[in-house]
């Protein structure tokens, strides 16, 4: 983590040449500390932050005036900080009777939502950090009454809200404390000549965990993790101890720390984060510990791509990234060996590579603080991904078998289920807009809300796809939104596709199946658009390449009736 | 330790928090006198020099500071 004064030097320099993003600050305290914070950190993760910071305390006015600079800026994001502070003092104030804490509380939700109903775009809000003023004692737990009673119930209002608000994102700064300690978080004398509560230590996490919201949002994520095996998933080393006499498993020593960590990236696999293995060692050595020994908690079906030999890291994380298709951005490189940590930075630019403390004992703690895994959503499918990545691996041997692709892709028995977007599959298809980066044409970013309501909206024609074949199903894999723009032309505002389903004709079926609608529906023309980004040039000649016009720059048209369907072997349930 | 040394090595923590090679302190300083000695970086240099020196100044001690000259007494006298 850089500390407040790199973070200062960051926004010195000239940062045109990154992508501007609007985003406004409002605090109850003095912020200007903070908003350095935002913009530092928003360098770091590739953007020229464009902030907009409401003048002291003025929250309220600027959110519940139409009128105010902050709705004049249209920021894509705001993020508010009402400090548990200030909040403490307005209790401190109130005559100690059920109405008026209840009074005090409800008014604040109340504020809060009136914020999710009047913002444009998206609300990042800091929860609350825990002031124990011990006026109750520990009878605090036992009586509403008491601030800690009160805190408390806040920040679960504040969770259950985002179920209320889509738009509506916590910003988990108590979480922060939880992990660094009150005396870390606040500093007295910043306090006292500054007006703000979190000490020069504290902001750059807290600018950080700004922008993992805002990267999460924006589609850049940590989608898997690498890991090295010996002295990182294990104590030894495999080759020389053997698979019986490896550090892991409960009971007294460091053992239990690896089986622990064990147990966090078990959860990751759960949650949807792929799991590699990249370790030197002979294959059958190092998968022995997983097949025979019984206290691993991670085992070999938790693996997507398991990579043990005796060739470079840097090379092998290449090949793992081949296999699964995704950014080197994306991924995360764990190993406890600082050569083959800076082999992997200097060799494999973009990934992750996280300095882990010397004491295995420490490994955790330190991740955790680092809140590598931010999401913007997640949605119960998510955890069959290694699955999906496992049989990929199986259709890219199956492939080889055949000789003409055709019959390969004949002999996968593929089918499709169609349907436009449900209360059912809204969470997965607002999970893959945001996560598709390579094929997707316009890369427009939406959120469970704007999917339900682009589904129920007249305007527009929702297609969602799934791809089932012999090896297994891969679940939701491809989305269409057209914009009905005129009775007679429709226009393909979405079209992305996860990148495991390329090369199977999913494409022509997608195609024929916006098509065959148009036709129904009496549309005489399609329009497509290609909007650049830096990871989609795959889909660059996209239109042209399935026999749309040119228009205008990046822009094509597909003549419905002179439409012949695109030969597929895929068959629609 | 002696005070010229606190000097020095104050001064080295001003250069690199002001991000400016150029500042030379003595005791009669004020915030006046150097252009990016603010309200806010003065709050910064504190947090420094504490960090630093491994010593906590007291809210009181950090408002009371007219120049230099009485910032490392302050450091001196822990």
């Amino acid at each position: 983590m850089l500390d407040f004064k790199q973070i200062k030097r960051l926004i010195k320099q000239d940062n045109s040449n990154l992508p501007e993003m609007k985003v406004a600050l409002l605090g109850d305290t003095a912020t200007q500390f903070l908003a350095t914070a935002i913009k530092g950190v928003g360098v770091e993760r590739g953007y020229n932050i464009n902030l907009f910071e409401a003048e002291y305390n003025q929250v309220e006015r600027q959110v519940l005036d139409p009128t105010s600079d902050l709705h004049a800026f249209g920021a894509k994001y705001t993020v508010v900080f009402q400090s548990t502070h200030k909040l403490l003092e307005q209790y401190s104030l109130n005559e100690l009777t059920n109405e008026r804490v209840n009074e005090l509380m409800s008014g604040r939700l109340n504020f809060i939502r009136a914020l999710c109903e009047t913002i444009d775009g998206k609300i990042i809000y800091f929860n609350y950090p825990e002031i124990d003023d011990t006026v109750f004692g520990q009878y605090a737990n036992r009586t509403e009454l008491s601030f800690t009673w009160q805190i408390r119930q806040l920040n679960c209002e504040l969770m259950r809200l985002t179920q209320e608000y889509p738009n509506l994102y916590i910003c988990d700064i108590a979480a922060l404390q939880n992990q660094f300690g009150r005396e870390w978080m606040f500093d007295s004398s910043v306090y006292v000549s500054t007006e703000m509560v979190l000490s020069l230590d504290a902001l750059p996490y807290v600018g950080s965990r700004v922008m993992d919201i805002i990267c999460a949002i924006e589609g850049k994520f940590k989608k898997c993790l690498i890991l090295d095996l010996d002295n990182t998933v294990w104590g030894g080393v495999v080759g020389d101890d053997g698979w019986e006499n490896i550090q892991v498993g409960h009971g007294l020593g460091i053992g239990k720390a690896y089986t622990e960590f064990q147990e966090w990236v078990k959860k990751l696999k759960n949650r949807g984060i792929i799991i590699a293995v990249c370790s030197k060692n002979d294959e059958d050595k190092a998968k022995e510990p997983f097949e025979k020994n019984p206290e691993m908690v991670l085992r070999l079906d938790d693996i997507a791509v398991f990579v043990a030999n005796w060739e470079n890291k840097a090379d092998n994380i290449r090949t793992i990234q081949q296999i699964l298709n995704i950014g080197f951005d994306s991924m995360v490189f764990l190993d406890d060996n600082p050569f083959e940590r800076n082999m992997v930075r200097e060799n494999v630019p973009g990934v992750c590579v996280p300095e882990l403390p010397e004491d295995p004992g420490d490994y955790l703690e330190y991740l955790y603080s680092l809140n590598l895994f931010e999401t913007a959503s997640y949605s119960a499918g998510d955890k069959d991904r290694t699955k999906q990545y496992q049989t990929e691996a199986k259709r890219v041997q199956a492939a080889q078998k055949f000789t003409n692709e055709a019959d390969f892709l004949k002999s996968l028995d593929m089918v499709s289920v169609v349907d436009g977007f449900t209360p059912f599959n809204t969470p997965r298809v607002a999970q893959l807009s945001q996560r598709s980066n390579q094929f997707n044409l316009r890369t427009v970013r939406y959120t469970d809300g704007e999917i339900a309501a682009l589904g129920a909206s007249d305007k527009h024609v929702c297609l969602s796809f799934t791809l089932e074949d012999k090896f297994g199903d891969n679940g939701l894999i491809c989305v269409i939104i057209m914009e009905k723009r005129d009775a007679k032309t429709l226009f393909v505002d979405t079209w992305f596709m996860s990148c495991r389903v390329l090369k199977r004709g999913m494409e022509n079926f997608t195609l024929n199946t916006m098509v065959e609608y148009a036709k129904a529906q009496s549309f005489e023309r399609i329009v497509g658009e290609y909007i650049p980004t830096l990871k989609n040039g795959m889909v660059k000649e996209h239109y042209p390449n399935f026999g749309f016009k040119a228009i205008g720059e990046n822009l094509y048209e597909l003549d419905v009736k002179a439409y012949q369907p695109r030969e597929c072997y895929i068959e629609r349930k | 330790m002696e005070k010229s040394q606190i000097l020095d090595e104050v001064q080295a923590i001003f250069r690199e928090v002001l991000d400016n090679e150029e500042i030379v302190l003595q005791s009669a300083t004020t915030a006046d006198d150097i252009e990016e000695w603010d309200s806010l970086t003065h709050i910064q240099l504190i947090v420094a020099i504490e960090k630093h020196f491994k010593i906590r100044f007291t809210s009181r001690e950090i408002l009371s500071w007219q120049n230099v000259g009485q910032l490392i007494d302050s450091i001196a006298a822990k």
